[in-house]
Formats: structure tokens, C-alpha cells, sequence
């Protein structure tokens, strides 16, 4: 049985060390760099000619800006859109990197905890910078709901500062086994097609898993935004209380 | 017990999970078109709020399959 985990090593491709830092530019790196590539280059060619009645492409640039402006905008209010260049990167940059893995044979960055646990802690220290620094210590009426009997409040406010803290670990896990799993099945399916094949009198039966695999990579492919969306979607929820904490 | 059969058992226990998040996305989607067969109107506004519970719903069946992909391939 071929292996679906080998899909997920890193290779390093320019070894850099730096003392006993290894910096090496390896393939997660060189996806991260193609996404980053295709994105900008994206942007400026369909953002040249700026006119006023947008051209096809332009279109599309302006439904991506308008589709997270509303989100956000619907989630915090104005005075969130000072988020916007952030929160569009994420959702743009996750968006990226999973579609790109989509492509047979190519490497999926946001497979990797490592990665997606940095952008959760990003967010995570953003809304906690922003919260303490706009709210000052009020920022913890966060976790004093209101309307909670005064008997049971001690127990219900530990409860939300447990779940307050366990926010960037779901965030970043979500994002991590979705894309995790996804293409483990993928692969598994795909060998169920190489194994039928290779096994004689099966080999009629080889088609059905390929049905099945193909099945899988549309649900993929809707997984791949799917799971950038709520990645976007719950920062902008988090970013929310960090400006109004107390709801 | 050894390990290694200890692993595969856990890996199947935590393998049920999955099932217990296909009820909640099930519980979702179906509320989610009583509600729309009430009033058809207002069901196309609520569909971002639809597909936004129904991904993180799914999160907490996937964070089983991890455990357990954790238990075959990586511990």
C-alpha cells in the first residue's frame, strides 16, 4: 500500500544555516513564495487599467475585495476596516496556498501545523494587543458575560477565559486537518486505483475508486475555499471582541 | 498489550468521533431547511451563517480523524 503520509515531507532546496538555525529554503517555502508570486501578480495586471466600469478581470479582483470588505465589514463595523488589509491577505494567502495544493503532485502549505499555527498566533496577538491597547483593562469584561446569576459567575467566567484560550489552538488545527486529511484521502484513493489495476482480474473494477477520487477533489477544491472563508471569518469574529469586547 | 496493537485499537476508537460530528452537521443542515421551508424568503440570507456553522461543526469530526491519524503515523 503506498504511503499517504511521505506527500507531507519538507526537502530542503538551498540549505541555509545559521549556527544551529536551520533557514533553509525548502519546498514549503518555494509554495509559499509561488502563492505570494501568483497573488501580486494577480492584483497588478488586473488592477492596471483601474476603470471605472471594470473589465473581467478587474471584476474579479473587486468581488475578492468586496467578498471579505462585507464579511469584515458585517463582523466589526467601520471602524474594523483599519483590519481590512490584514484580514484580505489571510483569506487571500490561505486561499492560495490551498488551491495550489490542489495541483497534482504539488505541495500543500497550510498541511503543515507549523504554518497555520502562525497565522492563528498572529491573529491571536493581534486581538490581544488591540484589545488591551483600545480597551485597557475593561478588555476583560470579555469574559464576564452579562445577565449571568451571581452564584454561578466564578464558574462561568473561568469557563470563558479556558475557551478564550483555546481559540488559536482550534483555529490553526481546523485549517491544519482539513487540508491534513483531505489530501490523505486523496492519496489513499489513488492507490486503491493503482492496486486494482495492478491486480489482475480486479482490474475492471479500477474505475470505481477513480470515480470516487475525482468526486473528492471537487469536494476538495470547495474544501480548500471553504476552510479560508472560516479561517477569514473567524478572525473577523475574534477581531470584533477585541473593539467591542462585552458584545 | 503491546504498543503497536494498542495503537491500531485507538486509532479505531478515535476513528467513531467523525460519527458523532456527521450528527451535528445532519442536526444543522436539517433545522437550517425547516427553517427555510417556513420561510423561503429569508433563507438565502442566512446561507453564509449555514456553510460558516456547518465548517466549524466539521472541525471538531476532523479533530478526531487527526487523533487518530496522530496514533497510526506519527506516535
Amino acid at each position: 500500500m503506498p504511503d499517504p503520509i511521505h506527500q507531507f515531507d519538507i526537502h530542503p532546496i538551498v540549505p541555509i544555516k545559521f549556527g544551529s538555525w536551520d533557514l533553509s529554503f525548502t519546498n514549503s517555502s518555494a509554495f509559499m513564495a509561488l502563492a505570494v508570486l501568483l497573488i501580486a501578480g494577480f492584483f497588478m495586471v488586473s488592477l492596471r487599467t483601474r476603470s471605472l466600469v471594470p473589465t473581467r478581470l478587474q471584476s474579479l479582483a473587486e468581488i475578492a475585495h468586496e467578498f471579505v470588505a462585507s464579511m469584515l465589514r458585517n463582523s466589526v463595523g467601520r471602524e474594523g476596516m483599519r483590519f481590512f488589509p490584514f484580514v484580505f491577505t489571510l483569506f487571500i494567502f490561505i486561499f492560495a496556498c490551498n488551491m495550489l495544493g490542489m495541483i497534482p503532485g504539488a505541495f500543500t502549505v497550510t498541511s503543515h501545523l507549523i504554518v497555520t499555527a502562525a497565522l492563528a498566533a498572529i491573529v491571536f496577538l493581534t486581538v490581544l494587543v488591540v484589545g488591551f491597547t483600545k480597551n485597557g483593562l475593561s478588555f476583560l469584561r470579555l469574559f464576564v458575560p452579562e445577565g449571568v446569576p451571581i452564584y454561578v459567575l466564578p464558574l462561568v467566567t473561568v469557563i470563558e477565559v479556558i475557551s478564550f484560550l483555546s481559540r488559536p489552538i482550534s483555529h490553526s488545527v481546523r485549517l491544519f486537518a482539513n487540508m491534513l486529511a483531505g489530501h490523505i484521502t486523496l492519496k489513499v484513493f489513488g492507490g486503491f486505483v493503482v492496486m486494482l489495476l495492478g491486480a489482475g482480474s480486479f482490474a475492471a473494477l479500477a474505475p470505481l475508486p477513480l470515480l470516487l477520487a475525482i468526486a473528492l477533489t471537487a469536494l476538495e477544491v470547495l474544501v480548500a475555499f471553504l476552510q479560508a472563508y472560516v479561517f477569514t471569518m473567524l478572525t473577523c469574529i475574534y477581531l470584533n471582541d477585541a473593539l467591542h469586547p462585552g458584545h | 498489550m503491546d504498543p503497536a496493537s494498542a495503537k491500531l485499537i485507538g486509532a479505531g476508537l478515535a476513528a467513531i468521533g467523525t460519527g458523532a460530528a456527521a450528527i451535528g452537521v445532519g442536526n444543522l443542515f436539517g433545522q437550517f431547511l425547516q427553517g427555510a421551508m417556513r420561510n423561503p424568503s429569508a433563507a438565502d440570507g442566512q446561507f453564509a451563517n449555514l456553510i460558516f456553522g456547518f465548517a466549524v461543526t466539521e472541525a471538531l469530526g476532523i479533530f478526531a480523524l487527526v487523533i487518530g491519524l496522530l496514533l497510526m503515523f506519527a506516535l
